[in-house]
């Protein structure tokens, strides 16, 4: 069944295979960055990553970039 | 008499006092790059009392589609960024005393710098400058006003702004041993305006005595995309640079990347902190489509790259070859890790 989720404030449809947070960051291309999750306006920690996402989340991640 | 800065002083959060305040207000721009032209031009034009601004590099071709201080005579002219910054920013407003300053901010003189200023903007390019700054900042006591972007994506962080408030080394558990870029993936003008417009509304904010927070926000121009994030329960207790004895590391030169003109071999050698060792196969496929002559072995990988021949070595080192310039080299290296 799909999810769907709110990505970093756009509704976002999550494809089966992702389950957790890990997973989508990796489905993302963000698994090997610097970054920071908040799952529903709380702040995810690292130990946390294998939560599952659930239908309806609100999920937002800020990655860390070098430019400027 | 009507000021020049009326419509300013009509924004009531800022009001009379609090264009007093930035009347007296002085200001350090770390970078004169992107980010630091955009946010100096903001912060000149709001009449702050004074402001340094220092760079370490030469104009070029590449900086004007997004560093808006510059014009094409400069880049003809040659001028090093932090004085072509200072005679734009002295003739956008004579009212502020602007100071240019050519120069590699470095542990050494990082402090001495900071020094007799009051609030800090980040312009640099790259993260290892950052948490130097971050550093010499909180011993300071100076707050300092985090802007990255690259890409159509842009992030800013206020450090300092609020009492037992995270730091940037709190964030950033581990440190990329690379990161993105604007000489790998580019960047479009209007993230750089957008970002530096959020860090100099915060540094405003802080010179009118706002009430501050600890706020991560992120946005991306092309997707729509932006998160923001209070990130206070992401102070650490036993952090290195912002604990209750604090040993700040990155000001100490070990913790930072070194630096040595090979004797007679027209090469920069630059050996990375224990910290942040790169890995050779991850930093090969980062690179793959940006240089040319790409080799690697179990021990080092080499690339050719803005006409400079770079070697890794797994020990941490990288040879830049075709210069004697530390500061063209540290440039280059930055240009490719971030
Ligand atoms: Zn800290």
């Amino acid at each position: 069944m799909e999810k769907m989720i709110d990505l970093n404030g756009k509704s976002y449809s999550v494809v089966p295979e992702v389950g957790t947070i890990q997973q989508l960051l990796e489905h993302l291309g963000l698994g090997d960055r610097i970054l920071i999750v908040e799952k529903n306006k709380e702040i995810l920690q690292k130990d946390y990553y294998d939560a599952p996402i659930m239908d309806r989340d609100q999920i937002e991640i800020i990655h860390f970039v070098g430019g400027g | 008499m009507s000021s020049k800065y009326s419509r300013q002083e009509l924004f009531a959060p800022i009001g009379l006092v609090g264009q007093q305040r930035i009347r007296e207000a002085k200001v350090f721009v770390l970078g004169a790059g992107a980010l630091g032209s955009s946010g100096a031009e903001m912060l000149v034009r709001a009449g702050v009392g004074e402001l340094t601004i220092v760079d370490r590099d030469i104009l070029e071709w590449t900086n004007l589609h997004r560093q808006q201080l510059y014009t094409e005579q400069d880049v003809i002219n040659q001028l090093p960024k932090a004085i072509a910054a200072e005679s734009r920013l002295r003739a956008i407003n004579s009212d502020v005393k602007v100071r240019g300053i050519v120069a590699d901010v470095t542990p050494e003189n990082v402090l001495e710098l900071f020094e007799g200023h009051q609030f800090i903007l980040d312009g640099t390019d790259n993260i290892e400058t950052r948490l130097l700054a971050n550093d010499a900042a909180l011993q300071l006591g100076i707050p300092f006003f985090m802007g990255a972007c690259v890409g159509s994506y842009g992030l800013t962080f206020p450090i300092g702004v609020k009492e037992g408030s995270p730091c940037l080394h709190c964030l950033l558990e581990a440190l990329p041993p690379q990161s993105l870029t604007c000489d790998t993936v580019g960047v479009i003008s209007p993230i750089v305006v957008t970002t530096a417009a959020r860090q100099t509304a915060e540094l405003l904010k802080c010179i009118t005595g706002a009430t501050m927070e600890p706020r991560l926000e992120s946005v991306d121009l092309w997707t729509g995309e932006r998160a923001a994030m209070n990130v206070q329960s992401m102070k650490k207790p036993g952090c290195p640079s912002c604990s209750d004895t604090p040993v700040y590391p990155y000001l100490s030169a070990n913790e930072v990347m070194r630096t040595a003109v090979l004797c007679g071999r027209d090469t920069v050698q630059l050996t990375w902190p224990k910290n942040r060792q790169v890995e050779l196969i991850p930093f090969a496929e980062s690179i793959r489509d940006i240089v040319s002559n790409l080799k690697q072995n179990p021990y080092l990988v080499s690339c050719e790259y803005n006409d400079h021949r770079l070697v890794l070595f797994r020990d941490g080192r990288m040879l830049v070859h075709g210069t004697k310039d530390i500061t063209a080299a540290r440039k280059i290296v930055a240009g490719l890790l971030g």
